[in-house]
């Protein structure tokens, strides 16, 4: 199969392109030399199927950013057929300079002018003709987001790619580039040729919004109020939407699966039921979570706003070793950290995206909520419970900002923060849904299967040895409580809590049903009871360590595919756990020692 | 004449005033990120705005904007104008 890779820029509408020629077809592929996912489709180019890749933006080939090593390494371990490059029309003048280190390598190029709408308007006129004339190969002008041009670059790139039998070769490419290339000359000599440029270029409605959003006193309020407002958004919306799921797949287990494993064994019922059923409906419960999170995500992304929210938070956050990316990141994890960590990719730094992905499990997420609302209404006044919850708040942006300076040294990033702020551009639909889509696929596709393996472990631990009541003391679960002992006891916690926390690793949803189970009682009467049992000092122990523990298996499962590292993911799970019995340590002995 | 006086540097400069690039004193890797951006030595740029809290800078330079911090901004020479 012929193979087709699209290089551009950042900020060339590369993505769109993409997106526009591959419609739902993409997939996120691994490549041979490079770490990172690219996105990849087959798609049908002159009676032929062909592959097309997608590769990260970069400025220059020869740069030392992790992108642009990704590239170099793609194109010096892959053949292709034929390398698409797109430059944004309205600064071909320092963009050329990414054509002529490719063309210098001798790949077989069709090149595509993109934003021809924008430079119009800008007054930049293109003398396609003559560019095509002196570089010796196709020059299109195209609108990837309106599609214009689109069919005349697809047969450019058919006519060359069937002109063209041979692939490239990776080796001789990889020698080439070690040689240095004075390209400037050249350049300059082209845009003169070619190209007119109004001197003082002014995007006069991005200058006037700008001015607003950007704004030395404004521009931080507005910019949390708009935060607030999407977050508001995604689970207003996003709410129901569970809900509805939740109650669909509950219906069809009591209407269609428990029936039908009624005359089964008890342990396969179970294991269908609890293990395998509850499983596939936790990862179910974040689908409509991630695609309105991806929704409103690549809105903020390609309206050009993310590159303003780095301006406006950057002063305070490159204290920690972050970006304002990441406070993007964060803020959104108070909702659900599992879209917040796939979004984490925006981030074109390795170090400061791990850095990021340690910080988002401490926000408290809206499912650690339910555990606090349910425990506050348990042990608390009505009077209190505001402070109660208030105070883990403050505790969660503790925590978070805690690890993020304690840890700014490991994850130290050496790129050097310097971006490119886009014109405001209004998003197309279509690459909106795309987007929600395609994450919901690589999701599904990557975290499942350790989401439902987990579900079933916690299972067996919760329900074996079969000879035992479930969720008890004499459960595997439960000796793992007891085993725990010396190190649980300092914190209150005592066996039947420790257990509600071996079911938190599942999800925190399931935490004060396994209460119910534990305790053997539903609603009032479990809360009496656990009054009983457990005093505030206990609680609030237990809710800390419920805060600050790792989320859920769905959060270990992103970790370690967006981090594609076992390790690292071992690490966030270590740390969370440290970390959360060191503060309920802390907490619940000084209560103590203060006599309460 | 003593240059080393009159210095003066991209992070020096308040918003609203315009410059042109006389050095860039950065290492590979900052260096090609520069260039790519556009910052080339004698190319004028202005400064439209500064964020609050010594955040970064927000710099037009021909076609482009750009935003860098005041430790990048530290590496690049200017002349007013």
């Amino acid at each position: 199969m012929k193979r087709i890779a699209l290089l551009g820029m950042p900020n060339t509408g590369k993505s769109t392109l993409f997106n526009r020629i591959s419609g739902a077809s993409a997939r996120v592929g691994n490549w041979p030399g490079i770490t990172v996912d690219l996105l990849s489709a087959k798609i049908l180019l002159g009676g032929n199927i062909v592959e097309l890749i997608d590769l990260p933006g970069i400025y220059d080939l020869h740069g030392f950013s992790e992108d642009e090593q990704v590239v170099r390494h793609f194109i010096t371990s892959n053949p292709v057929n034929l390398l698409v490059v797109l430059l944004n029309s309205t600064q071909i003048d320092r963009q050329l300079s990414l054509l002529l280190q490719i063309k210098k390598l001798g790949f077989p190029i069709v090149l595509a002018l993109n934003m021809t709408d924008e430079a119009k308007r800008a007054g930049i006129t293109i003398d396609t003709e003559g560019l095509s004339q002196t570089l010796g190969l196709p020059v299109i002008q195209i609108s990837a987001k309106y599609g214009d041009g689109l069919p005349k670059a697809l047969a450019a790139a058919t006519s060359v790619i069937n002109q063209q039998e041979t692939t490239t070769n990776p080796q001789s490419i990889g020698l080439m580039l070690k040689e240095e290339h004075d390209i400037e000359d050249e350049m300059h000599e082209l845009i003169q040729h070619h190209v007119q440029i109004p001197t003082t270029l002014t995007d006069d409605v991005t200058d006037k919004i700008d001015r607003v959003l950007l704004h030395k006193w404004l521009g931080l309020p507005l910019f949390f109020a708009a935060m607030f407002l999407l977050f508001q958004f995604i689970f207003a919306v996003g709410a129901p939407i569970q809900d509805g799921l939740a109650w669909l797949l509950d219906l069809l287990r009591t209407e269609l699966l428990n029936p039908l494993f009624t005359n089964t064994p008890a342990w396969l019922s179970g294991l269908m039921l609890d293990g395998i059923y509850n499983g596939v409906a936790t990862v179910a419960a974040f689908v409509p979570i991630i695609i309105l999170f991806f929704l409103v995500m690549s809105m903020v992304e390609d309206s050009g706003y993310l590159s303003r929210a780095a301006f406006l938070m950057d002063a305070i956050m490159a204290k920690m070793g972050l970006d304002g990316r990441s406070f993007v990141m964060m803020l959104m994890g108070f909702g659900c950290n599992v879209p917040a960590i796939m979004g984490t990719r925006i981030m074109r730094s390795r170090s400061m995206r791990l850095l990021t992905m340690l910080v988002i499990p401490l926000s408290l997420c809206s499912a650690r909520m339910q555990v606090f609302i349910f425990m506050i209404a348990a042990l608390f006044s009505p009077s209190k419970a505001p402070l109660i919850l208030f105070s883990l708040y403050v505790m969660s942006f503790f925590t978070m900002f805690l690890t993020a300076l304690l840890f700014q040294n490991q994850y130290k990033n050496t790129e050097p923060f310097i971006l490119e702020l886009p014109p405001y551009r209004f998003p197309t639909p279509r690459q909106i849904v795309l987007r929600g889509w395609h994450e919901v696929k690589h999701f599904l596709n990557r975290a499942s299967k350790f989401i439902v393996l987990g579900v079933v472990l916690v299972w067996l631990l919760t329900n074996f040895p079969s000879n035992v009541a479930p969720a008890s003391i004499d459960t595997y679960a439960g000796q793992i409580g007891v085993f725990f002992t010396p190190i649980l006891d300092p914190i209150g916690i005592n066996h039947e809590l420790a257990i509600a926390l071996i079911f938190g690793f599942v999800a925190k949803e399931i935490v004060v049903g396994a209460l119910a189970v534990i305790y053997g009682l539903q609603g009032d009467a479990l809360m009496a009871q656990m009054a009983t049992q457990i005093d505030w000092v206990q609680a609030l122990s237990f809710m800390l360590f419920t805060l600050i523990y790792t989320p859920c298996l769905s959060t270990i499962a992103t970790i370690k595919n967006e981090s594609k590292s076992t390790a690292f993911m071992w690490l966030s799970i270590a740390w969370s756990l440290g970390l959360a019995w060191i503060v309920s340590f802390i907490f619940y002995q000084s209560a103590r020692l203060l006599g309460y | 004449m003593h240059p080393s006086i009159y210095m003066q540097f991209l992070s020096q400069l308040k918003a609203g005033q315009r410059a042109v690039i006389s050095a860039i004193e950065a290492e590979d890797s900052l260096f090609h990120r520069l260039t790519a951006l556009g910052f080339r030595v004698g190319k004028p740029l202005s400064i439209m705005r500064r964020a609050s809290f010594n955040g970064p800078i927000h710099v037009r330079l021909g076609t482009t904007d750009v935003i860098l911090r005041v430790t990048e901004a530290d590496r690049i020479q200017i002349n007013a104008i």
